[in-house]
């Protein structure tokens, strides 16, 4: 049963759908164009509603990927090692049932003590990580499970080993895979969904994003570091690469957005599994329904599609007169 | 993402980031910026020699003392590969626009509109028809002048296009990369490249086209863990920083202490990450000698 609070959501959604692209709108009348921007403002999420989310998808007792396992899936066999050198606690992989069928899952794992958190690399994988969600992307080839990765990282790894087992192939060769693949891939955006390291596990059929995650090209420290020379600066630079789900949605990045129990998913992590889990299912109903081939050629399309620009007429430069 | 957009640096300055002694960086935080680098573009960061432009330009942008590689720009990098003049470029009508209406210190609008300016160029990439001792090709080509050549809705579209284009005509698709990484100001839709670009060159392999990846100086982040790393075959010049993170934030985020040749293409190949390190004056006869064979493979 809809909540209050989900219901909300969904009627603020409603209304957001039915606006144009946050720019580049061309409207024939300054009345029409102004009411839509009065709607676009009263709708889009405010600074303070998006730095909410950063500290929501952040919050220290937010449920992680193995909470949502534990509760969603039967039988969950975890997969530890890639097979070549190491086994990384920060990138989770199994093979569970969830809602009667057989799925593979990868997802990056904090942890919530500091001794847990520590072992887990605050949920930074290294390329050993991702070569082992590799491995477990090609038993679901094989075998034809559908691929399910929650995604919850603050990045890759920034450290020397990392780099020199090489850190950007691993990334690359992993989302490589998965345009490969003929089964279906559902991702989710649990909490914060930070540059290559989530992108690593994040090239799918459909992307679902809940209410107060984030998912973002970098994080809010490190772009203010770059942009405005200073990592105080984070709440600013959070506001203007705008990572929360609402925009998100605006901008193709995600399918749906999936509601959270009201003040945050940390306040009732069986609700927000509950929520997270009917999403996924009936997800994963829709694309079972799709030929494998085909699956696979509307995932490369849906990429091909993603990014905003324009086309500029060149003029040359002395156009001989007629 | 872009954790590695620091301007471009000569070795020296690469050399003393990897010292142990730039951990005063945090506590200086609050002092006023360094003076920029000074130095003239034409004397060499490595051994200090000063060249004419005439004479740079001569010798590919390689300075003849101690065989530091100057970066190149996009047209004169295609100038130093192609046979006489066969570049015949595609989408360069394509613009970015601004999404999220980005504004830092300042609007990205603006940004952008001084990048064409002082470039010349419409976006951080260049693509096109192309011939390499009389291989046919698609070449694309980046330009660390503009924007540090991050990877945003531009970059990522005209990527794609090159790789259809190398489909639709059954050639190799040759690839010269140069990027601090995805372009920060576009936000949730420059990581979106990443998968975007990965798409295309999927498509390539899929065609059997074979993908050529050059990479120089530097090659970081977000274009790193994309299509710079799937090439068939993958080179790189000398002294190129080739890093998903860049020596600074590695330093600050771990204080680990790096190794003198961190990042540098030296240490991606002694790792396995590269087939070769080509110097620039070898690299067109080096592409040459590839395509032959991936042509024949055909």
């Amino acid at each position: 049963m809809p909540g209050e609070h989900e219901r909300h959501l969904r009627e603020r959604l409603n209304r957001l759908r039915s606006l144009p692209l946050l720019r580049g709108t061309r409207l024939s009348g300054e009345l029409e164009r102004l009411q839509r921007q009065l709607d676009r403002i009263e709708a889009e999420p405010s600074d303070e509603e998006i730095w909410r989310s950063v500290e929501l998808a952040r919050h220290s007792q937010r449920p992680y990927t193995l909470d949502y396992v534990e509760r969603l899936f039967e039988d969950f066999v975890e997969l530890h090692g890639d097979r070549a050198r190491a086994e990384d606690p920060a990138l989770v992989t199994g093979l569970g049932r969830f809602q009667g069928r057989t799925v593979a899952l990868i997802g990056q794992q904090k942890g919530r003590e500091i001794k847990e958190r520590t072992r887990r690399n605050f949920g930074m994988p290294h390329p050993e990580g991702y070569r082992k969600g590799m491995r477990v992307m090609e038993i679901a080839q094989r075998h034809q499970f559908p691929l399910v990765t929650f995604l919850d990282s603050p990045g890759a790894y920034p450290g020397v080993a990392a780099e020199q087992h090489g850190q950007g192939g691993a990334i690359a060769r992993s989302q490589a895979l998965m345009a490969r693949l003929t089964v279906p891939i559902v991702s989710c955006v649990i909490g914060e969904g930070n540059s290559g390291g989530a992108i690593a596990i994040g090239l799918v059929d459909r992307v679902l994003m809940q209410e107060n995650a984030i998912y973002s090209v970098i994080s809010p420290e490190g772009c203010a570091a770059i942009l405005w020379r200073d990592a105080g600066e984070a709440r600013k630079a959070a506001a203007a690469f705008k990572p929360d789900a609402v925009h998100c949605l605006e901008l193709g990045v995600i399918d749906e957005i999936v509601p959270e129990p009201k003040g945050g998913a940390h306040l009732n992590p069986d609700e927000s599994a509950r929520l997270l889990g009917a999403a996924l299912g009936s997800t994963l109903d829709k694309l079972s329904a799709v030929p494998a081939e085909e699956l696979r050629d509307q995932r490369r399309d849906r990429y091909r599609r993603l990014g905003i620009y324009t086309a500029r007429v060149v003029e040359p430069a002395s156009q001989p007169g007629p | 993402m872009s954790n590695g957009a620091e301007p471009p640096r000569g070795r020296d300055n690469r050399e003393a980031v990897a010292s142990p002694r730039i951990d005063v960086s945090i506590e200086h935080k609050n002092l006023p910026e360094q003076p920029r680098d000074e130095r003239h573009p034409n004397t060499c960061p490595a051994c200090g020699s000063h060249y004419r432009e005439d004479e740079l330009e001569q010798n590919l942008r390689v300075c003849q003392h101690c065989g530091h590689h100057f970066a190149v720009r996009a047209r004169a990098r295609i100038a130093q590969l192609v046979d006489g003049g066969a570049f015949e470029e595609e989408a360069a009508e394509l613009r970015s626009e601004d999404p999220l209406g980005f504004f830092d210190l300042r609007p990205y609008t603006e940004r952008l509109a001084e990048a064409e300016v002082s470039t010349g160029l419409g976006d951080a990439i260049l693509i096109g028809r192309a011939a390499i001792e009389d291989q046919l090709c698609e070449l694309a080509v980046m330009d660390f002048a503009f924007m540090g050549g991050s990877m945003g809705s531009v970059v990522g579209e005209k990527l794609s296009r090159a790789s259809e284009s190398a489909v639709e005509r059954g050639v190799p698709f040759v690839a010269v990369t140069a990027s601090g990484g995805a372009r920060m100001q576009e936000g949730i839709l420059s990581l979106m490249q990443l998968p975007k670009t990965v798409c295309a060159v999927e498509d390539l392999r899929d065609a059997r086209c074979g993908f050529i990846s050059v990479m120089t100086h530097p090659t970081t982040a977000g274009v790193l863990a994309s299509f710079a790393s799937l090439g068939d075959v993958i080179v790189a010049e000398p002294g190129a920083l080739l890093a998903f993170t860049g020596p600074r934030v590695v330093q600050q985020t771990t204080r680990e202490k790096l190794p003198d040749d961190f990042g540098l293409a030296e240490s991606n190949l002694r790792f396995g990450h590269l087939d070769a390190i080509v110097p620039r004056s070898e690299l067109r006869p080096f592409l040459g000698r590839v395509l032959r064979l991936f042509a024949h493979a055909r």
